[in-house]
């Protein structure tokens, strides 16, 4: 484990993805407590206030600080997303790998069945689901977990099909033992590393999907901070204070970089036969 | 390209469209646990939500509901829509003409900017110009498309009074305001392409350089620029075209936010529409016309593989 993060660390794409990670975590742990005022502090008076030494980045269109509402929806965006990667790599790990077991004619059916579902795109299908289960945070968080599962069995099922050559999956066979132990204990801990690769990456995407959501209006609803509202928000007052749009804007972009950095810096200490 | 393998391949895309026409059904008139009641809102009178639960016949097994609906959507009739009270099929249609013009310029232009990008950057191997390539392509991965869209909006259309910022015009009747107002909307989508072509042709160009028949040519003594042109980029361009098809999906989820920021009445615009109105009978002829056209363009791409490529023998 140290041994991988020296070899992660060691990396520019790596190193910088952690630096940024890092940061952003303690914007979630901790944003509420440093942030400068109360992120729904009304200040008329400082209505679309540029950004100077009392606002760093500038208020809003009711006077509120826009660095504080960037700290604290910190909290209401990236752990959400992660959530809903987690849960969407988990089930579509757990379908590749239960393909990639099964096998024959089985995994053929159960493949063909998740390309069909991959023809609806990401964004369409958490809207539909969004739309059937209702507006809010929580069901954005299920459509984004739905919507990334087929693409995480995809993946899973492609590396999945050469463990199932392995021999000790063909002497555990052997030994009778049953499908779940098969799928849990000896193929998934040795498929977990393309596992974790993608859904690094796919956090980023989460992230943008989740803000797009919010940003569309069926997501997070008014008054949260979360990112892609406070560009919705923002948009309508673009030209009296575009600071309003660029600082939420370069929030999301840089968590979606980090996490896509840490997926690349990952990728190369995980697979150290593939240095040059 | 056997024949085999044509007709195995073309009933994978009917398969893909019926699986995606039981998901859209299943999602949209059987999840819900009474979809009358969310059509018609929670002030609804019980004499009009029993009126359209008969209309709906929410009443019948989920089967047969499907059944009934697939047999009309299978003659093209994807039923009348509850907010227009128009059919919906011809009306979808139209839209998906003019996120098509949107969708096919976009890739032209990604096309026109990206391969040249891609190898210059593979060439450089390491240099300024690929870390700068690299990190151009980093930047377009991690923008969502309405953060984009708002910031080109900003600089190009409200701060530079360059370009119309919403709005559409047919090329067709006025072919300067057409291509003025489409531009915008072409520049979003073609960022985040243009970051995804460089860096698959980046790496393909790089695979193809370090390859036996690239050294083979090269001690022949060809010029590097045959070498280049007539070896190298055939073979890394044959990937693009998977690229390409799968970045229709992308690109069909795509337009449903540029659609709705840049006002162009396409296929996106018109989900958004149905899915806020929530009018049935437009969503399930939406998202059905979507996944189709994702299904038969990757259809087309894989069969314009095989062809390229005489190497692939799929049967």
């Amino acid at each position: 484990m140290t041994e991988l993060f020296i070899r992660l660390m060691r990396k520019p794409q790596g190193f910088v993805g952690v630096v940024l990670l890092a940061l952003i975590a303690s914007a979630c742990l901790f944003g509420p407590a440093l942030a400068p005022y109360a992120p729904e502090k009304i200040d008329f008076l400082g209505r679309f206030r540029a950004p100077g030494w009392q606002n760093w980045l500038g208020a809003d269109q009711f006077g509120r600080d826009i660095l504080s509402r960037l700290m604290v929806g910190a909290r209401s965006t990236v752990p959400l997303a992660f959530i809903a990667t987690f849960v969407g790599s988990a089930v579509g790990a757990i379908i590749g790998v239960g393909s990639a077991y099964l096998g024959g004619r089985t995994d053929e059916a159960i493949m063909r069945t998740n390309d069909a579902v991959m023809a609806i795109p990401g964004l369409l299908m958490a809207l539909l689901l969004v739309s059937t289960l209702g507006n809010g945070a929580g069901n954005a968080v299920i459509a984004i977990a739905v919507a990334f599962a087929p693409g995480m069995a995809r993946v899973t099922r492609s590396a999945a099909l050469n463990v199932r050559n392995q021999d000790y999956v063909k002497a555990a066979i052997a030994r009778g033992e049953g499908a779940p132990w098969i799928i849990f204990r000896e193929m998934l801990p040795n498929v977990m590393a393309p596992i974790v690769i993608e859904s690094t990456i796919r956090v980023s995407f989460a992230i943008m999907l989740f803000a797009t959501l919010s940003f569309l209006g069926v997501g997070a609803q008014p008054p949260a901070s979360e990112w892609g509202l406070m560009v919705a928000e923002a948009r309508q007052y673009m030209h009296q204070a575009p600071w309003g749009l660029i600082a939420p804007s370069a929030a999301i972009a840089l968590t979606a970089i980090a996490f896509n950095l840490l997926g690349d810096g990952l990728r190369d200490a995980l697979n150290p036969k593939d240095e040059q | 390209m056997t024949l085999v393998w044509f007709v195995r391949r073309l009933m994978l895309t009917v398969y893909t469209v019926i699986v995606v026409s039981m998901l859209v059904f299943a999602i949209t008139q059987i999840l819900p646990a009474d979809a009358a009641q969310s059509l018609l809102g929670e002030n609804a009178t019980p004499d009009a939500l029993a009126a359209l639960r008969t209309k709906l016949g929410l009443g019948d097994p989920a089967w047969l509901q499907y059944g009934r609906w697939a047999r009309h959507v299978f003659t093209g009739d994807f039923g009348i829509s509850m907010r227009t009270s128009q059919p919906v099929g011809p009306e979808m249609l139209a839209a998906l003409s003019r996120s098509l013009l949107l969708a096919v310029s976009a890739i032209l232009v990604t096309l026109a900017v990206a391969v040249p990008l891609g190898v210059v950057a593979a060439l450089r191997q390491g240099r300024l110009t690929d870390t700068g390539v690299s990190l151009i392509a980093y930047l377009g991965i991690s923008l969502p498309e309405f953060v984009t869209a708002t910031l080109l909006a900003l600089l190009l259309s409200d701060t530079l009074h360059w370009l119309p910022a919403t709005g559409y015009v047919s090329p067709l009747e006025d072919f300067g305001g057409g291509i003025r107002h489409l531009a915008l909307p072409v520049l979003t989508v073609s960022v985040i392409l243009v970051a995804h072509v460089m860096r698959m042709m980046r790496s393909e160009t790089l695979d193809v350089l370090k390859s036996d028949y690239i050294r083979a040519a090269r001690l022949k003594g060809l010029p590097e620029r045959t070498v280049l042109f007539r070896h190298a980029l055939r073979n890394a361009l044959l990937p693009v075209v998977t690229i390409i098809a799968l970045d229709v999906g992308y690109l069909l989820g795509g337009v449903i936010v540029i659609e709705e920021i840049f006002a162009i009445p396409g296929i996106g615009r018109a989900l958004m529409v149905a899915i806020t109105t929530r009018d049935l009978p437009s969503i399930q002829a939406g998202v059905l016309i979507m996944a189709t056209t994702y299904a038969v363009t990757n259809t087309f791409a894989d069969m314009a593989y095989a062809f390229l490529d005489r190497r692939i023998r799929y049967d």
